[in-house]
């Protein structure tokens, strides 16, 4: 299966520099990196001139949706979607159905994700059945691989089951991730609490929904060491808890999602539900707040909350509708623009979409990787697995909800003119997308 | 919350928040209706008007005085009246309000009357109709826009008969420098968001008097004054708005008790004494006597909740017309 490949003419990015360089890639393997490469023949030659080339991207935070929600996105389909946004792997969300809370289900998406061309990762629920009342057996969902463990959709909303998970995370050596908002808060809302969501008539979702929900577990992570990773931060408010944590020494990461970079509140004037999404979209100001902390490095990653839903899911009044939005098909391009656009530094862009978050989910060359993954988020570096994206930055592609390759296509970016778009991917050695083309 | 980015007359356009008028839409239609009330004068109180044109009346949420309002209005203009009743029809098996809007317009609609305890229903109805025009009913706790048209030209017909006029080309001149007093569940409340942009519209000068948790979030920024002083601002004001406790939203346990809502925000009889001559009580109704309304004063000649009701079919008529009309219809009215 595996084949020799020469990526010449673009740009690699490695953490430290940008400079032109080809890429060689014999037997699923980084051969050699340099100017002027000489391929033997019989090597697939993929044009990368004008592009980056990077590591291939890792995301945190896909919701695949199977088993059980196949007519929104399966395993396969979810993880074409990805290849094709430039992703050679992903963490899935475990609010599948049944939940992904024990060692079956952790196997069978693994099975299923090795019937694709990139890593798929589960991650596990903390509580079993993600009801928030039982502790969900982590131990025998961690010794198949998992090391991300969520009750996502939901954050835990009992303090007292929050601390335990993380004591017993803790001995586990996992990552416990939250979704912030405390639901007493977000009292059943559908999109950001203030001044337009009462004129609008729809009930809100207000900002300390997340920040109380951040400010405790960021003391229970203090309390326990815990490792702790906060899911898709929506406010400026968050941002500052976070940083004062880090500065007082508490081991936590966070993540950011495309929308709450690019998009704003105001869009859910129009009643639209392809805005609708928990947190919801906020002001402008917590938008331009969280574009700063990604480019400062005070938010670690952005990760796509990818959350596919059909038609009849969305097709329904606002406050009734389903929230998510799919992401993994525009997360490049849009990470771009929030990072300056043109003028973004490729190596914050690897950084946050794929070393970062590949840390993270212990998904590096370095770490252990029980499920059989390959190595993640690499430096570009002869002898390391060939997870490779080709971003073509002068690319400007529109989005098309019908060209999505995800099953579901509720984008809130139709007809918006991106950025970037990705030219090739390649994982574990295979040139998975050519020219922008799945091959498989 | 402001209506001024919006345009002039409602004709051929959807009725989907009072936002969609300007200042001269707002005049158009209250002149039109009292056109209309006219009619309802008549021994034959028909019009041919839309005869030919077909209005389904879809009431996803209970609903007796504004339901029958609208099919009334709509009969008087010679329509055809499609009536949904949810109850027995496929929402009740599962179908989307999207297939089942469409399902309706492929039976050659004209126009949809929708009601919705959500939130911007109508808007999107609006979007996935390709032909037919919505006037909205009631969505949520949003808008109720032909209310807060009835309560104006209510208002507007007392006043001119305490001058001894007519209402009628007065326009908005009745409203310059009124001060309205909205009192209660306006958090809640699709009439009082309404009655704010209409209102404000006309000229009115609003104030806004509620329990902490029954003000809407955000109020600061809309065009009222935030009053806590109630007895004080009913000595002033010359239109006193009250609203129902939304149980079904939830209202009850925004409140200790409704008996404490009453003591402290309903119009008990000793409040009714505070008004100042010539003022005037409005209630959209439903009216939950000895809540926010005591029996008496729903019963005082200064509470205008009857006239209110009979005015719903003319401000519906107005409504129905101008959204189903072309522009040199209505020149000739």
């Amino acid at each position: 299966m595996s084949e020799t490949l020469l990526i010449h003419g673009g740009s690699v990015v490695t953490p430290t520099e940008v400079r032109r360089a080809d890429v060689l890639v014999v037997d699923g393997v980084i051969a050699a990196v340099g100017e002027g490469l000489e391929a033997p023949d019989g090597t697939r030659r993929l044009d990368a001139t004008g592009c980056w080339v990077g590591p291939g991207l890792v995301d945190l935070h896909t919701h695949l949706r199977e088993p059980g929600g196949e007519e929104a996105e399966t395993v396969e389909s979810g993880a074409r979607a990805a290849m094709c946004g430039g992703y050679t792997a992903v963490v899935a969300m475990p609010n599948t159905t049944p939940s992904t809370d024990c060692a079956a289900v952790v196997a069978q998406v693994i099975t299923l994700g090795r019937a694709t061309s990139i890593d798929v990762m589960p991650s596990g629920a903390i509580t079993v059945g993600r009801e928030g009342t039982h502790l969900a057996p982590m131990a025998e969902m961690a010794a198949l691989g998992v090391t991300i463990f969520t009750d996502d959709g939901m954050g835990v909303q009992d303090a007292g089951l929050m601390r335990r998970a993380m004591e017993y995370g803790r001995g586990l050596g996992v990552t416990l991730a939250e979704h912030c908002e405390d639901e007493s808060l977000a009292a059943g809302g559908c999109m950001n609490e203030g001044a337009l969501s009462s004129s609008l008539g729809l009930v809100g979702r207000p900002g300390i929904a997340e920040e109380a929900m951040v400010a405790r577990d960021l003391l229970l992570a203090e309390r326990t060491g815990c490792s702790l990773h906060l899911l898709h931060l929506s406010t400026a408010r968050s941002i500052e808890l976070l940083t004062e944590a880090r500065a007082r020494g508490v081991v936590v990461t966070a993540e950011v999602a495309p929308h709450h970079l690019t998009l704003t509140e105001d869009l859910c004037a129009t009643y639209d539900t392809v805005y609708k999404v928990h947190p919801p979209l906020r002001g402008a100001d917590d938008a331009a707040a969280l574009r700063l902390a990604l480019s400062d490095g005070h938010l670690d990653a952005v990760a796509t909350d990818h959350a596919p839903h059909p038609p009849q899911a969305k097709d329904r009044p606002f406050d009734d509708a389903a929230p998510g939005m799919v992401g993994l098909e525009t997360a490049l391009a849009l990470t771009i623009e929030a990072l300056g656009g043109e003028a973004a530094d490729p190596r914050a862009v690897f950084r946050v979409l794929s070393r970062t978050p590949a840390a993270i989910a212990r998904l590096r060359a370095s770490d252990e990787r029980i499920g059989g993954f390959s190595a993640q988020g690499g430096d570009l570096a002869p002898g390391e697995d060939a997870n490779l994206c080709v971003v073509d930055v002068s690319a400007r592609p529109v989005v098309d909800p019908h060209r999505l390759h995800s099953r579901s296509k509720n984008t809130p970016y139709a007809g918006r003119t991106l950025l970037a778009g990705v030219r090739h991917t390649v994982a574990r050695g295979i040139a998975i997308v050519i020219d922008g083309e799945a091959q498989r | 919350m402001s209506a001024e980015q919006s345009s002039e007359s409602m004709v051929g356009r959807h009725l989907l928040s009072i936002a969609d008028l300007g200042a001269e839409g707002l005049r158009e239609i209250l002149e039109v209706a009292e056109a209309f009330g006219e009619v309802e004068r008549r021994s034959v109180r028909k019009v041919p008007t839309l005869k030919g044109k077909v209005i389904a009346s879809l009431f996803f949420e209970e609903s007796t005085r504004t339901r029958l309002s609208f099919e009334t209005a709509a009969k008087r203009l010679s329509a055809d009246v499609l009536s949904l009743a949810v109850a027995s029809s496929s929402v009740k098996k599962g179908e989307s309000l999207r297939d089942t809007v469409e399902t309706i317009e492929a039976m050659g609609i004209d126009a949809v009357v929708l009601r919705h305890r959500s939130a911007g229903a109508p808007h999107q109805v609006a979007r996935w109709l390709t032909n037919a025009r919505v006037i909205n009913a009631g969505d949520g706790s949003h808008e109720h826009p032909t209310q807060a048209l009835i309560d104006l030209l209510t208002v507007r017909q007392v006043r001119a008969e305490a001058d001894g006029t007519s209402s009628e080309g007065t326009g908005l001149r009745s409203f310059e420098g009124l001060e309205v007093l909205i009192v209660g569940d306006i958090r809640h409340s699709r009439v009082a968001r309404s009655q704010v942009l209409a209102y404000s519209l006309a000229g009115a000068r609003i104030r806004i008097c509620a329990p902490g948790t029954l003000l809407p979030i955000g109020c600061e920024t809309w065009p009222v004054e935030v009053v806590h002083d109630l007895d004080a601002a009913l000595r002033t004001a010359d239109v006193v708005s009250l609203l129902r406790m939304q149980e079904e939203r939830g209202s009850g346990s925004f409140v200790p008790s409704l008996h404490e809502f009453t003591a402290t925000f309903g119009m008990t009889e000793r409040r009714a004494r505070l008004l100042k001559q010539g003022a005037v009580i409005t209630h959209p109704g439903p009216m939950v006597r000895g809540v926010e309304i005591a029996s008496s004063v729903a019963d005082d000649p200064r509470c205008l909740v009857r006239r209110q009701v009979s005015n719903g079919v003319p401000v519906r008529m107005a409504a129905l017309f101008l959204s189903l009309s072309s522009s040199s219809a209505v020149r000739d009215v």
